[in-house]
């Protein structure tokens, strides 16, 4: 439970986790083999632990309901908190490689859920490298929304197969995302902007949004506000590059 | 700086024992057996040894042999591994018909159905295709280059497979999962479609097999791994039908099972037109026989067949229509301490008939060396000689069940441990 008081790491007059106790490296090398549990498939995932208000574990009748957004590289989780409030009845997923920063967001996410009864219950965040185990916490076009907010960019050529869009990737991305669903990319980085666009492009099972999509989508303006990096990136009067696309059935 | 596993293991310039393997021609017309890069072919129906026909000189292969397999209408034969290259073969005349260089060593290959693409993984988890229109074998050996067809992300691809009706391929790793893909009517654009995940191994996956029938012609996955079990499934939905363990079985048998890794599956073979699977279990001298039951969906030991008096414990499995045989070899290549640098054994075990165990006349037996097709003519040519060492195998084996851990299993290091690790790190002291 929350300890206000007491919790040095915790701001005293918000009784939110204060950043500077969960600093973390600045990049983790999805790459390298890490030691979280792994769910072994999406079926094996509690998501009683994730979602308590939903998932009451008394009851005996279990809630149908499915994760539907999944925020991939959640970061400090800036997104999800906006989210939350804006689709309550939506049930949603940081993913996130970071040990410390994941903390930082369950920690953030429980003090927003203290001091304010009843809401931010259909957020969660786990910590697991996106790029291997996707499969296993979604089912088959179980997401309607999946967002990359400022991923790392990974610039140098032999380095971008670590990068967390790429043509292969988009087959697991497109296997999780049904039919309609959206994916949102955005970066301050153009040559990593254009490779995601391209990237999406070339796959078959996705198409661009059309400008008019856009205007109407209320997600799209959250893109460059909402995050910590879309913040920073603003402040400092930094442009960005987004590429919002849908899942489609291929044309075969 | 970071680096990964898989690219230190790439730069490690360690000599790894690899474990010989065994192919069988469709309608048997002829055995291959590889030990070390070593590229070795029986021919049944003329009884007698092959020569292969290969412009790239004497040795096809420079490097160990990681994957060898016919395709499905006996036509291709290909064979691929640490030396980075994949060589494509005609089946009758032994010519290499086509050479693939590929940019990491092979771990795992497959042929469509209808023979007309070949593709191959490389130890990075990409999967490759080769479109072989337009190559009659008419001319001498043709050079092609692959494209990229999947991709399980850094992981070690440890099985690929299509599926008995042509329409998916499935490919196992390292990470426990088995994904089953859409073979595409334009295969060099890539596979994006994914039809499932098969989830629920719990250790790396080791080989996968398809049991096939006339009453299910589609036929049904199983597969093998680490964690000591055989899974059915539904590869359509990705669903889990049934899990086969094999651990208690094996532990009747020996006794000695405290160590790791004890009951690995380390190849499976479905028996043509019988409802059988034969497996290859890391210490189980012989093999393990599942039933499967297709109607009820479901998996279960059967028996195991003993190989008395012998040491064998094979590390490759393989069988052929119509003929009731089941193949298998035991051996390794690069085994240190000994002076033969590859040593091989090949047994046969027969009697399975087009039926199941249960109505079996003869319980299946192995074959004595003398019984075998072809004879000692085969043994001399497979094994290289027609007598092995037994020490050697003890050695084999345990040089095996090593090599096996260290490439599939996931080291799991203390935080002490895994930070003594970071601050010792070769690379970065050489930038200092
Ligand atoms: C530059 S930050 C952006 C964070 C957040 N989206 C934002 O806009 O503020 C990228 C984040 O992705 C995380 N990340 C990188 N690779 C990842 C992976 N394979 N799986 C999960 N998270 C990953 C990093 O740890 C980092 O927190």
């Amino acid at each position: 439970m929350l300890e206000k008081e007491s919790n040095p790491t915790h701001s005293k007059s918000t009784g939110l986790p204060r950043k500077r106790f969960y600093r973390a490296r600045a990049h983790s090398n999805p790459l390298s083999d890490s030691h979280f549990p792994v769910p072994v498939s999406p079926s094996h995932v509690d998501f009683s632990l994730h979602y308590p208000q939903f998932f009451p574990s008394s009851s005996e009748v279990s809630c149908s309901k499915k994760i539907q957004f999944a925020d991939i590289g959640c970061g400090f989780g800036g997104l999800l908190i906006s989210l939350s409030t804006l689709f309550p009845e939506t049930l949603m997923i940081g993913m996130e490689l970071r040990d410390k920063v994941t903390e930082y967001v369950k920690e953030r996410i429980l003090a927003l859920r203290g001091s304010n009864p009843g809401q931010y219950q259909n957020v969660s965040v786990v910590r697991t490298n996106s790029m291997k185990y996707i499969p296993n916490y979604f089912e088959k076009g179980q997401l309607t929304k999946m967002f990359f907010l400022f991923p790392d960019p990974h610039f140098k050529e032999k380095n971008h197969r670590r990068r967390v869009i790429s043509l292969h990737l988009l087959d697991e991305y497109a296997y999780v995302l049904g039919v309609g669903g959206i994916i949102y990319t955005i970066t301050d980085v153009e040559e990593l902007g254009d490779w995601m666009k391209s990237c999406l492009e070339s796959h078959p099972m996705f198409e661009a949004l059309k400008k008019e999509e856009l205007e109407a989508d209320p997600v799209v303006k959250l893109l460059c506000s909402a995050t910590e990096e879309g913040q920073k990136v603003a402040r400092n009067g930094g442009q960005t590059f987004q590429a919002v696309f849908r899942r489609i059935v291929p044309t075969s | 700086m970071e680096d990964n596993q898989i690219e230190d293991g790439e730069k490690n310039t360690n000599v790894e024992v690899a474990p010989a393997l065994i192919s069988v021609h469709p309608t048997q017309n002829s055995v291959a057996v590889a030990v070390g890069s070593d590229l070795r072919v029986y021919d049944l129906l003329g009884d007698c040894a092959v020569s292969l026909v290969d412009d790239s000189g004497a040795t096809s292969h420079k490097d160990s042999i990681r994957a060898i397999r016919y395709g499905a209408n006996g036509k291709l034969f290909v064979s691929a591994g640490d030396d980075k290259v994949v060589k494509i073969w005609f089946a009758e005349s032994w010519q290499c018909i086509c050479t693939v260089i590929s940019e990491k060593r092979v771990s795992a290959v497959a042929i469509s159905n209808d023979g007309q693409h070949v593709c191959f993984a490389d130890k990075f988890g990409v999967v490759w295709v080769v479109d072989l229109h337009g190559i009659d074998g008419s001319e001498a050996s043709v050079s092609k280059t692959a494209a990229p067809l999947l991709a399980h992300y850094c992981s070690i691809i440890t099985g690929l497979e299509f599926s008995p009706d042509g329409q998916y391929v499935v490919s196992a790793d390292r990470d426990f999962k088995i994904r089953v893909t859409i073979f595409p009517k334009k295969p060099l654009d890539g596979a994006h479609e994914i039809q499932s995940f098969c989830l629920g191994h719990t250790e790396f996956v080791s080989c996968l097999a398809f049991v096939i029938t006339l009453d299910y012609p589609q036929g049904f996955l199983v597969s093998g791994s680490g964690d000591s079990t055989v899974r059915l499934w539904d590869i359509t939905s990705g669903s889990l039908l049934d899990t086969c363990e094999v651990a208690a079985k094996v532990g009747h048998l020996e006794s000695n099972g405290s160590d790791e890794g004890y009951s690995t599956i380390t190849d499976l073979c479905a028996i043509p037109d019988t409802t059988l699977v034969a497996a290859a279990i890391q210490s189980l001298q012989g093999v393990m026989l599942l039933s499967c039951n297709l109607s009820t969906k479901t998996l279960s030991v059967a028996k195991v067949i003993s190989i008395k008096g012998e040491n064998v414990i094979p590390t490759s499995l393989a069988s052929s229509s119509c003929t009731g045989l089941l193949w298998m070899v035991t051996g390794v290549s690069n085994l240190p301490g000994f002076d033969c640098p590859s040593v091989s054994r090949v047994k046969v075990i027969s009697g399975f008939n087009k039926s199941s165990l249960d109505s079996l006349e003869h319980e299946p037996l192995p074959l004595e060396d003398n019984d075998i097709l072809g004879g000692t003519k085969l043994l001399e040519k497979l094994q290289g000689s027609v007598t092995v060492d037994e020490k050697v195998f003890t050695a084999a084996a345990e040089a095996l069940k090593a090599a096996m851990c260290n490439l599939l299993i996931k080291k799991q290091y203390s935080v002490e441990k895994r930070e003594f690790r970071k601050r010792t790190r070769n690379d970065r002291k050489t930038k200092q």
